[in-house]
C-alpha cells in the first residue's frame, strides 16, 4: 500500500483504519521481555491486589504501541510517522481467563495540506470506555 | 518531590545497540505486521539498512534515562506510586536495527497538583553521528497520600 495514500485524498473525519486487538496474559508477559518493563503488576495478581488495582494491567506502552498500528499499516512507510502522543486515562485490566478486546479506530482529526501532515486522532477502547486519551498520530503525506 | 529537579539535565546514556531481532521481538510484542518492521529484506527494498523499530520502541532507550532521574538520591520519589500520565515520541526519522542511540534526559517542568505531582521529562535521543532521531517526552505522575 506503500505510497498510495496523499493529502488530497482524504478528508476530516473519515475513518482510515479499524482494528481489534485481543489481549491476553501471553501478550503481557511477551511485552514485558521485549520492553524490558518488569512491573510485577502485569504479570502477578497478588501483587495486582496488593497496590489496589482492579487486577493485572496491560502495559500502557503495550496499548500504546499496538494501537499506532493501523495507522503504520494505512501509511504504509514508518518515515511517515512523525509524532505519536497518548493520554494514559484509564488501565486495560486483562483477566486470567478471557483477556481483554481492545479496540481502535483511527480518523483523520485535522488536515495541514500546507506542511503535508495529516493529524490522525485514535480512539482506543475496551468495551464502551475510553483508556487512550488525546491519542493523535502526526502523518507526514505528499 | 523535589520542586528542585525542574530543568535539571543528566548527562547521556551509555550507548544503546539497536538489535534485529530485539526489533522483531518488539515489534511482534505490539502486534505489529508491517513487512520492513520483520523482515530484513523488506525493509531494505523500502530503503532502509536493516528492520525498522515500531514507533514506540524509543520507549527502550529512554526508559534508561528515566533510570536516571528515578534514582536521584534527591528526587524525592517513591517508584511503587509513580504512575504513567503522558507519552509522547517527536521522530527525526525511524529506529533502525543497527543504530547506537543514547538518550539525554532533562526535566521540564514539576508540578503538584492537590496530592498529586507531575513531572514531565524528555529524553533526546541521537545517533552514534549525534543526529538527532526522536524526543521521547513523559509525564509521571506520583500518587500523594490521599
Amino acid at each position: 500500500m506503500s505510497g498510495t495514500v496523499t493529502i488530497d485524498t482524504i478528508a476530516v473525519g473519515d475513518v482510515i483504519a479499524e482494528r481489534s486487538f485481543p489481549l491476553t496474559r501471553d501478550s503481557l508477559v511477551r511485552y514485558a521481555g521485549a520492553s524490558g518493563d518488569f512491573n510485577p503488576i502485569h504479570y502477578r495478581d497478588d501483587v495486582a491486589r496488593e497496590v489496589g488495582l482492579p487486577g493485572v494491567l496491560a502495559h500502557g506502552m503495550l496499548t500504546m504501541g499496538f494501537a499506532v498500528q493501523p495507522v503504520v499499516d494505512w501509511a504504509g512507510d514508518p518515515r511517515r510517522i512523525v509524532d505519536y502522543q497518548v493520554r494514559f486515562t484509564r488501565p486495560v485490566v486483562v483477566d486470567p481467563e478471557t483477556g481483554a478486546e481492545v479496540t481502535v479506530v483511527a480518523k483523520v482529526g485535522q488536515l495541514d495540506t500546507e506542511a503535508g501532515i495529516a493529524r490522525i486522532d485514535l480512539t482506543v477502547k475496551v468495551s464502551d470506555e475510553t483508556v487512550l486519551g488525546k491519542a493523535q498520530v502526526r502523518v507526514a503525506l505528499d | 518531590m523535589n520542586p528542585e529537579l525542574q530543568g535539571r539535565v543528566f548527562p547521556p546514556t551509555e550507548p544503546y545497540l539497536v538489535g534485529r531481532e530485539k526489533v522483531r521481538e518488539f515489534a511482534r510484542a505490539v502486534f505489529a505486521t508491517n513487512p520492513v518492521n520483520l523482515d530484513p529484506e523488506a525493509a531494505r527494498a523500502a530503503g532502509y539498512d536493516d528492520v525498522v523499530a515500531p514507533p514506540t520502541f524509543a520507549v527502550v532507550v529512554q526508559e534508561r534515562s528515566l533510570a536516571q532521574l528515578l534514582s536521584e538520591p534527591d528526587s524525592g520519589i517513591e517508584f511503587s506510586r509513580v504512575v504513567h500520565g503522558d507519552q509522547r515520541f517527536t521522530s527525526s526519522r525511524p529506529i533502525v536495527a543497527g543504530d547506537l542511540l543514547t538518550a539525554s534526559l532533562a526535566v521540564s517542568s514539576v508540578k503538584t497538583l492537590g496530592a498529586h505531582s507531575m513531572v514531565t521529562a524528555e529524553s533526546t535521543i541521537t545517533d552514534a553521528a549525534g543526529d538527532h532521531v526522536v524526543t521521547a517526552i513523559s509525564t509521571l505522575v506520583v500518587r500523594g497520600d490521599e
